[in-house]
């Protein structure tokens, strides 16, 4: 241990005593990153009124709470749906968009990325304030379509990104040597291009599914009626009480998220 | 005739690079709809009086009334504050990580990886739970006789700037970290050589090569520090009212687009500005991207 202390710790002739500042205090931040989240799921199984920790009495009353309520299973079923129609929307548009912009080289690609990548650079207020008034023009407030469209529109951007720095990475030739034996271009982009891809393709699916499930901001104004998103009514209830209920929730958003995260391991690896 | 085929081709090619850039044409499409048209009107409403016609009224409100000035110096007192603590807690914990062997690296990377894949809703509700009055935090303080009464951590400034920093800390890292990981570590190896001492050869090598990565994320950071809702609005209890806030309480509220458009105007204008600069500075998609 003293040894180690007095080794050297870097390519200076900084030891590992000299740091162990740094190892601490990273240690910490490291624990305060992940702790405040996590520490939520035991708090979700307490039977008492109050959040506790560790909880006294074990129970499922918060999960009872959030199955039995139908107002609760609706908001779920909203943001489940919208968030699986945006990731079918956002990926492929966002795909092709990539492809397009990668492929051709007209001079107007710079300007058409900077565009599509805008929705991550515009405060997310204003995206949902001017949907807002497109949608009482366009008559589809309150519905999914809306929100789809909306979520889709914040997804876009980061499958453009991912998918193209994939495409990057990819050697176009081999496209090329599949169409130059008589393989139209559509047939070579799905039989050769995407398999290299796939990767980026997998990720980009699951970011626009969390990017949709998470959202709250643009939910809050245009979701509603019969079908607001389980992110508005968690917030509307977080700005009144601190109520139980929503430590079960967050432990099932947890959970999903857990698992989104798993799936793209299984089924998203790859050489890249 | 060669000249024909030649000039044929070119045709060709040209038509084929429209065929090939018509394919980004549905999500061009979505963000004009959705994106761009509305958020133009938005600017043209801002500029529109009571009365219907053209006028600054909207924003000679901004200028003249105390509450707005008050609103953008909380914006901006939250952005500066939440940045320079992203700084001085995630430049040190990139600096760790960046020093490990890769396996191990990334192990710790999945530390950060993990609050941003976390729901931002469910971060700051655990926060809040944490930094109440009867919360875990004050319980286990007063149990250990670190203070005597429950400090009051949420619905104010402080809570706020806990939970600000928290979802903002993986936008500072991923780049700074990415930025760290390309340094070469030969070059220090020389500094050290040549004589420099390990504090020496960090701050005249290390850290003046790490510094893109540091700017893009801090800037990164305070742009979405500026347009920030959610953890504010449950954080700071109604006691710290960001321009973001305003626009939302102008239009719940108070059905007042003018000045609500008004606000997102400069909001954007400022954004704008930011990201302008980074730019010249670094690519914003690595910005954006985190630089992983």
């Amino acid at each position: 241990m003293l040894n180690w202390l007095k080794s050297p710790a870097s390519e200076t002739q900084v030891t590992h005593g000299q740091r162990l500042w740094l190892y601490l205090f990273a240690a910490v931040i490291m624990m305060l990153l992940v702790l405040p989240t996590l520490i939520v799921i035991p708090m979700s199984f307490s039977d008492s009124q109050y959040l506790e920790f560790p909880p006294e009495d074990w129970s499922l009353r918060w999960y009872r709470n959030y199955f039995g309520s139908a107002e609760w299973m609706q908001a779920t079923a909203t943001s489940l749906k919208t968030a699986v129609l945006t990731m079918l929307v956002a990926t492929p548009i966002g795909v092709l968009a990539a492809y397009a912009l990668h492929a051709s080289r007209l001079p107007y690609i710079r300007a058409a990325f900077v565009l599509l990548i805008t929705p991550m650079m515009v405060p997310v207020v204003l995206i949902a304030v001017g949907a807002f008034y497109a949608y009482v023009k366009l008559q589809i407030l309150y519905t999914i379509t809306g929100l789809v469209l909306a979520h889709s529109l914040l997804a876009i951007p980061m499958v453009v990104i991912v998918t193209g720095s994939a495409l990057q990475g990819f050697d176009m030739n081999l496209e090329q040597a599949a169409r130059s034996l008589g393989a139209p271009r559509w047939r070579a982009f799905l039989t050769i291009t995407l398999p290299q891809i796939r990767f980026a393709v997998v990720t980009s699916m699951l970011l626009s599914f969390l990017a949709s499930f998470d959202e709250v901001v643009i939910a809050m104004f245009i979701s509603g009626g019969d079908n607001p998103t389980l992110t508005r009514n968690m917030f509307n209830a977080l700005r009144d009480q601190i109520d139980p209920t929503i430590a079960a929730i967050s432990t099932i958003m947890i959970l999903i998220t857990t698992l989104m995260m798993v799936l793209v391991a299984i089924f998203g690896r790859g050489k890249t | 005739m060669t000249d024909l085929h030649a000039a044929g081709l070119r045709r060709d090619e040209r038509l084929e690079r429209w065929k090939l850039f018509g394919l980004a044409s549905p999500a061009i499409l979505l963000v004009l709809v959705i994106l761009v048209i509305p958020v133009g009107w938005l600017f043209y409403v801002s500029f529109v009086g009571a009365d219907g016609n053209f006028s600054l009224e909207n924003y000679e409100r901004m200028v003249s009334r105390k509450s707005y000035l008050r609103i953008f110096v909380t914006t901006f007192q939250v952005s500066i504050l939440t940045t320079v603590l992203c700084i001085v807690i995630g430049y040190p914990l990139a600096y760790f990580i960046s020093q490990l062997p890769t396996r191990w690296a990334n192990l710790c990377l999945v530390t950060v990886l993990l609050p941003f894949w976390t729901s931002l809703l469910v971060r700051t509700y655990a926060w809040l739970v944490l930094l109440q009055k009867q919360g875990l935090v004050n319980q286990w303080a007063i149990s250990l006789g670190l203070w005597d009464e429950p400090l009051k951590f949420v619905h104010n400034m402080t809570g706020t700037l806990i939970g600000m920093v928290h979802i903002m800390l993986p936008f500072l890292i991923l780049p700074v970290y990415g930025a760290m990981r390309a340094i070469d570590k030969d070059y220090l190896k020389a500094a050290s050589n040549l004589g420099a001492s390990p504090r020496r050869a960090f701050w005249t090598v290390f850290f003046p090569l790490s510094t893109p990565g540091l700017f893009a994320g801090s800037l990164m950071v305070f742009v979405l520090c500026l347009g920030f809702f959610v953890t504010p609005a449950v954080l700071g209890g109604g006691r710290v009212i960001m321009v973001s806030m305003k626009i939302v309480s102008n239009i719940e509220l108070f059905v007042n687009w003018g000045a609500a458009s008004s606000l997102g105007v400069v909001l954007l204008a400022l954004t704008v500005i930011i990201l302008w600069i980074a730019s010249r500075f670094t690519r914003l998609e690595q910005m954006a991207g985190g630089g992983h």
